[in-house]
């Protein structure tokens, strides 16, 4: 019997064959894989938070393995020592079994806390890349919405997340949750008692947060996510002005195989970074922090970062409490300004910004070229200003902290941080406004006169001149004839002039040595450069 | 008078002891008695109460008067003389006890730097000897709690339920300023709770004894001798000892704070120089 010849080579293709006869996949695929990305690296930033939301939902999923989200109180029976006959909830016992027995446990829950931690802080910097470089104009406004969305999805997922274990310090957290809901006139009371089944903090929240935080919202953000780079896809990713590149079409790398390459190298290293910090950096160290107990809160309870700017809000807010002398009568409490208008303005605002822009600038084209920060002072300025709000806001939340290690009184902190969320973003605005114009008038300069090439120049009179290399073509005076400006990089140093990048490329060390200089064996000697002279 | 002999005159000399007494001999009587009822009444007083001069004539020990020594040179600019206090710069010693003493000199708070919100810890500025002279003589000064004898960190293995009763007392009692990592924490204007990690079993003890700076006193009848020794076995074998299942570092223990600075000193910077470098190699 003739053994039926099988063509490896041939296996591949006969396969693909196969699945495009079945399901004609090869046209669309074909458009997919040769989908232009334009390369830079601060488009890479928006990939770190994509791949720690991979991490969470994987090291997620391991968790749900092994948690409990049961409040009934049973004593405490594992390796670790200094808690053992404790009672506690079952939530708590289990998030301490998981980590001092399931093997990995410990591993897999800090590399959970990082990712997430990593996740919310990717998001603030890729936020500030897209706010920056108007990557959000039209037609990209709903996507600056649904990136908005995406922070307080992760906002809500990390609050209930720290929340599931039970401990002290997650208990404390959901009192203050607890407390900003009973800031809401009229239905705050309602709302507290219908979230948490009853008075704080009752036994059924952990249940529902563990619900909230395993089911809806990652699903949720799944499917914004989904959105999200769904619209990128259709809308293609905007690029930087350059040679070659205008409002219509797109320079870069194909999807397959580089684009491709370097993202699933760039999700390696981003799923390193997370198991190298989990391994380590502690987070959340919650055996210390003992069961929770309303009777027991630590100082320096804080919540994660991402979090942390409400928390200092609340700090900072004066004590003005309000009457209101209606019917049984009822208060509006301090807290609720920062924490829930606040917070709503702190979200909303945002989310209206492009449309808020392009009113202002009566600005209706679709833009798919960046802008350098440096050519739109204001909104630089109002991005600076509310980064600034948001980081003295942020470290309020931390300002015991800050006060016991710097050894500053911590009234002066909270009086530093009222005075400082009023006077310092202003002044932000102020300052980065004025960075970017000077920068943006070097540049004119640089185009209208040309590079300053170091050369001082004695004129006949005795008068100094500094000699500058025109970067492009000159009058009948050698003067050189103004350049528009393009919106891109203007070289401002000798070595940079030319159509080429420098020839030096790689990060850490040159990968490739400068080309040698060609010599000609007539000559028998390297062709000799010609000295920059004074032109005159 | 013929018949005056001896022995008549002792049956009269009898006689008249037998009958009243005459009115010169009863007041006699009565002064002395007055005499010795006043004298015991003094004795008894003089013995039991101190008197007005007692402390002139207090005699202090050995110990005590080098640590008087000390004192007079080092302390009584604030303490005053007699460890009476001063109005406006230092509070009286009198019943402070030695180990308040012990501990304020021991790690070095007192003799205190300048006026401030609270004394900080320093090098200390006596060794132990001159410590425990200072000690013995405040105690001599006015009494006061002292430290107990014998080891004060429970045995875990003749006692294992000492760690977790005392991790309890900790979260209890001293979490809500020095943090549950034992860190310290801030306090109002300036002043703070310090952190725990150097601080030995006798000075934890006795700071709870005698609350030194802005710390309250925890009572024997607050937490018993017992429980104070579960908090310290808790604190030293299980705060003190790094024992931090999780990584290398610990950040501190200050929670969320440190961890959010480390997410963007260490996640964000790397990744950043990642992305510099993959997006270089175009």
């Amino acid at each position: 019997m003739k053994r039926r010849k099988m063509d490896l080579a041939e296996a591949p293709k006969t396969f693909a064959k196969g699945v495009d006869d079945r399901f004609q996949a090869a046209t669309p695929l074909r458009g997919l894989l040769n989908k232009v990305f334009p390369d830079h690296w601060s488009f890479l930033l928006g990939e770190i938070a994509l791949f720690s939301f991979i991490v969470l939902l994987l090291s997620g999923v391991f968790l749900t393995l092994f948690f409990d989200p049961s409040m009934k109180e049973v004593p405490y029976d594992g390796s670790y020592l200094a808690l053992r006959g404790t009672m506690m909830s079952a939530a708590y016992e289990s998030s301490l079994n998981l980590s001092f027995e399931v093997r990995g446990g410990l591993f897999m829950r800090q590399m959970h806390h990082w990712a997430a931690l990593l996740f919310m802080a990717s998001i603030i910097v890729h936020m500030a890349r897209v706010f920056f470089t108007g990557a959000f104009r039209k037609p990209r406004e709903i996507n600056w919405v649904i990136g908005v969305l995406l922070f307080l999805l992760g906002f809500f997922a990390g609050f209930t997340g720290y929340s599931l274990p039970d401990d002290g310090l997650s208990g404390t957290g959901l009192r203050i949750a607890s407390a900003i809901m009973l800031t809401l006139p009229v239905i705050g009371t309602w709302l507290s008692a219908a979230i948490f089944g009853g008075e704080f903090p009752g036994e059924l929240i952990i249940g529902r947060f563990y619900i909230a935080h395993v089911l809806l919202i990652p699903g949720i953000l799944l499917a914004l996510i989904a959105a999200h780079l769904g619209i990128v896809f259709k809308q293609k990713h905007t690029q930087w002005p350059g040679p070659l590149r205008t409002n219509e079409n797109v320079v870069g790398e194909r999807m397959f195989p580089r684009y491709a390459m370097k993202q699933g190298g760039f999700f390696m290293a981003v799923f390193g970074v997370i198991a190298l910090m989990a391994g380590m950096f502690q987070i959340n160290p919650i055996w210390l922090f003992g069961p929770y107990r309303a009777a027991e809160v630590s100082s320096a309870s804080q919540p994660d970062f991402y979090v942390m700017f409400m928390d200092g809000l609340v700090r900072l807010m004066p004590n003005w409490q309000i009457y209101i002398p209606f019917g049984d009568g009822y208060s509006i409490p301090p807290m609720f300004w920062p924490a829930v208008v606040g917070l709503g303005a702190l979200f909303t605002l945002p989310m209206a910004y492009p449309w808020l822009e392009a009113r202002k600038l009566k600005d209706k084209r679709s833009h798919h070229l960046l802008e350098r920060p440096r050519d739109n002072p204001e909104r630089v300025g109002i991005g600076m200003m509310s980064l600034t709000f948001f980081v003295v806001a942020t470290l309020s939340g931390a300002n015991d902290v800050i006060a016991d290690k710097f050894h500053i009184s911590l009234n002066a902190m909270t009086w530093a941080g009222r005075i400082g969320l009023l006077i310092l973003p202003p002044l932000a605005y102020y300052i980065s406004v004025r960075i970017c114009l000077g920068l943006q008038q070097h540049d004119r300069q640089v185009l209208a006169h040309g590079v300053e090439t170091g050369i001082i120049k004695r004129l006949p009179n005795g008068q100094f001149v500094e000699v500058h290399q025109p970067l492009g073509p000159v009058d009948d005076h050698g003067h050189p004839i103004p350049l528009e400006y393009a919106g891109w990089v203007v070289p401002k140093k000798m070595n940079r002039l030319g159509a080429l990048a420098p020839a030096i490329k790689g990060f850490f060390y040159p990968v490739e040595k400068p080309a040698e200089i060609p010599v000609s064996p007539a000559v028998g000697g390297p062709v000799k450069r010609e000295e920059i002279k004074s032109g005159r | 008078m013929t018949s005056d002999t001896p022995a008549r005159r002792r049956a009269r000399v009898f006689s008249r002891r037998r009958g009243a007494p005459s009115r010169a001999r009863r007041r006699l009587g009565a002064a002395v008695r007055m005499i010795a009822a006043l004298a015991l009444a003094g004795g008894v007083y003089t013995a039991f109460a101190p008197g007005a001069f007692a402390e002139d004539t207090v005699q202090l020990s050995a110990v005590a008067q080098e640590g008087k020594a000390l004192y007079d040179t080092s302390c009584i600019t604030c303490h005053g003389r007699d460890g009476q206090g001063v109005e406006g710069r230092g509070p009286s010693l009198i019943g402070v006890g030695s180990a308040s003493v012990e501990f304020q000199v021991g790690t070095g708070r007192m003799p205190m730097t300048r006026q401030e919100a609270q004394a900080e810890q320093k090098p200390p500025q006596f060794d132990d000897a001159q410590t425990e002279q200072l000690a013995q003589y405040v105690q001599e000064l006015g009494g006061g709690p002292e430290l107990p004898e014998g080891p004060l960190v429970e045995d875990i293995k003749t006692n294992p339920d000492a760690l977790a009763r005392g991790g309890e007392l900790f979260r209890v009692n001293c979490t809500s300023c020095h943090g549950f990592g034992g860190g310290g924490g801030a306090l109002s204007s300036g002043k703070f709770a310090p952190g725990l990690h150097d601080a030995t079993a006798e000075q934890l003890y006795a700071a709870m004894l005698t609350g030194p700076q802005n710390m309250p006193v925890f009572g024997d009848n607050q937490l018993t001798p017992d429980q104070k020794k579960q908090i310290i076995t808790y604190i030293q074998l299980q705060l003190q000892q790094e024992k931090d299942p999780g990584g290398l570092f610990n950040l501190g223990r200050y929670g969320p704070s440190t961890e959010g600075m480390a997410i963007f000193l260490v996640g964000i910077t790397l990744l950043v120089f990642t992305s510099l470098w993959i997006a270089g190699k175009s």
